[in-house]
């Protein structure tokens, strides 16, 4: 009988472990469905490349097109990783190889710490704290440096107002550094220790083996780490919606307002009044979805063919 | 100049480029940190915690219904979300170990992971805000729940997989079914590891805001019933910092201070968790 008892408890549990799991596949399923069912009216309505590459979004004229938030979410990721991906190949670089040995847990903390910063915090210094030093000193100073230069002129046209691609996309930056930094970190310490000595005896300078061995070697671990942040970068809504401003146009210069797919969304999802603007609303979220699980994927693939060469 | 001396400059830029970059981001850290600081220790006070916001443009009132919303929905989510990912991930790491279909979840949770939460909010939001035809803070805490899932599903993967066979092996040739394995050695001698892995996920999705936008929405008065909109910190602190009043960006930098605080001191201890477990070993 209390064996009966054990095999029947057995089979509970091992049916809510089963269960469990299934749920979590079943949930990013069940999203993309949702999603894909609840834009339908958009994309009806508007097809898929005409709604990718049209810029005017009105609501009181019932036309949309995702054009400038996906122009806005891909302009912000960008910047982000512009400045992003130096600074965290810096901050691993100097973990690895630089940092006195007594340092270097209380330097990599410090830089994960960054991460673990929510991203409403990010908006709120970016609008209060950053975006005045932006609008005030170094908006003006770019522009007086960039002015003269031909053709780079026009990404600096307009008053600097601190509310713009270019504040975004740094706050944006300080927020997936510690992803890229910590990514790099692993893989840099990843590399045989054999592989760089034998550089340093062939009287190779620490650059020069920072360069020509140790990247070379974990550059695959490196893509994913920058893929992931991209990621990161592409769905980020908080830090984003206090600095960009909302505004449904492109505009080259970084210093104009703009709008990314996810700000988009947390202003207008609760305003939207009728079902073709709703509708729109989740088809720009299933783009951004798609996007994200794309991008994921491959870094995912990337990893995973990363560790099959090292094993 | 020689190459040498080429070669050796070339070296000195490069590493006071890779010192300049951490300097940076040390600089970040410390200038989001002490302006959250400076701005907001000011505005702790008891009436933070102890008062209901006032109606705009009065002065004093605190977010009391605010710091009330948080924790329920969070606790609602915590209820929901960490036996869902724990038993999910034991799934992973005892029956379905190496097998096709846990290495398949296990890729997925990783892909959830980072996706961006804002859709998590617009998925809820079809699932049970329209359906039910409000929103409410049991919509709120199933989107945290959903965010929270994955993180502490794979955790408890991989801490279950450090726990050594022989270790079941054992309870196994006492006769104990699985279960009581799994329950009483397994959980038990990975205690630690699941503890930092629920405190992660609980951690990740307490300072979440944007999926609450259009699911918890918000509410400008004390409420502990999650069957209506309910305030949180987070959607609140959006608010009152995009408002137009001066007393509201402090309760809103209050508030940060709080939640700053707050992850800090969380992550200490998490990592005080981590240190001890790899030092034990």
């Amino acid at each position: 009988m209390r064996r009966r008892t054990f095999a029947a408890k057995d089979k509970i549990f091992l049916f809510l472990t089963v269960l469990s799991s299934i749920l979590t596949v079943a949930i990013v399923v069940a999203m993309f469905i949702v999603l894909l069912i609840a834009s339908l009216d958009a994309i009806k309505h508007f097809g898929v490349f005409h709604f990718i590459f049209h810029e005017e979004w009105n609501p009181p004229r019932h036309i949309f097109g995702g054009a400038s938030s996906i122009y806005g979410t891909i302009m912000t990721t960008i910047i982000a990783l512009l400045f992003a991906i130096p600074t965290s190949f810096g901050i691993a670089i100097f973990i690895t190889q630089i940092c006195p040995k007594s340092l270097k847990g209380i330097f990599s903390s410090a830089i994960e710490l960054l991460a673990t910063i929510p991203s409403i915090i990010y908006g709120m210094w970016g609008l209060f704290s950053l975006a005045p030093v932006m609008r005030n000193y170094i908006e003006p100073a770019l522009q007086k440096v960039f002015f003269p230069i031909p053709g780079l002129r026009i990404l600096f046209e307009g008053t600097p107002l601190g509310i713009d691609l270019l504040t975004a996309g740094l706050v944006l930056s300080i927020m997936i550094i510690p992803f890229i930094a910590s990514i790099a970190r692993d893989n840099f310490e990843l590399t045989p220790k054999e592989l760089s000595e034998s550089a340093y005896a062939m009287g190779a300078t620490k650059w020069e083996v920072i360069k020509d061995v140790i990247i070379p070697y974990s550059k695959v671990g490196l893509l994913s780490g920058i893929i992931i942040a991209t990621g990161r970068a592409l769905g980020e809504t908080m830090a984003v919606a206090f600095v960009l401003g909302n505004d449904h146009s492109i505009h080259l210069s970084l210093l104009k307002s703009s709008t990314t797919i996810a700000v988009t969304l947390a202003n207008e999802f609760t305003e939207a009044d009728f079902n073709l603007y709703v509708s729109s609303l989740f088809y720009l979220g299933f783009i951004l979805l798609f996007l994200s699980f794309f991008l994921l994927s491959i870094a995912k693939f990337l990893v995973k063919k990363g560790a099959k060469r090292d094993g | 100049m020689d190459r040498i001396k080429k070669r050796k400059i070339a070296n000195k830029i490069a590493l006071s480029l890779s010192v300049f970059a951490a300097c940076l981001g040390l600089f970040w850290l410390v200038f989001i940190i002490l302006s959250v600081l400076q701005k907001g220790f000011s505005a702790i006070n008891w009436s933070l915690f102890l008062k209901d916001p006032a109606p705009p443009g009065f002065s004093g009132g605190g977010l009391r219904s605010a710091f009330v919303g948080q924790g329920i929905i969070t606790v609602i989510a915590s209820i929901v979300g960490i036996p869902i990912g724990i038993m999910g991930g034991t799934f992973l790491a005892e029956y379905g170990r190496n097998s096709k279909f846990s290495k398949l979840v296990s890729d997925i949770a990783d892909i959830m992971i980072s996706l961006p939460s804002i859709v998590v909010g617009t998925f809820v939001y079809s699932i049970m805000v329209r359906p039910m035809g409000h929103f409410s803070g049991y919509a709120g805490a199933v989107a945290l729940a959903i965010i929270m899932i994955p993180t502490i599903l794979r955790t408890t993967e991989e801490m279950l997989n450090l726990v050594p066979w022989e270790l079941r092996e054992a309870a196994f040739a006492l006769g104990a079914p699985y279960y009581k394995v799994i329950k009483d050695v397994v959980y038990r001698s990975a205690a630690a590891g699941l503890f930092t892995g629920v405190l992660l996920g609980v951690a990740r999705v307490a300072t979440e805001t944007a999926p609450l936008l259009f699911t918890s929405f918000n509410n400008p008065f004390f409420t502990i019933n999650p069957n209506q909109p309910m305030p949180s910190l987070t959607v609140t602190i959006y608010q009152y910092a995009m408002g137009p009043y001066e007393e509201w960006h402090k309760l809103a930098w209050g508030a940060s201070f709080v939640i700053v605080a707050t992850v800090l001191f969380l992550s200490l201890i998490g990592r005080f968790l981590i240190n001890r477990r790899f030092s034990k070993r």
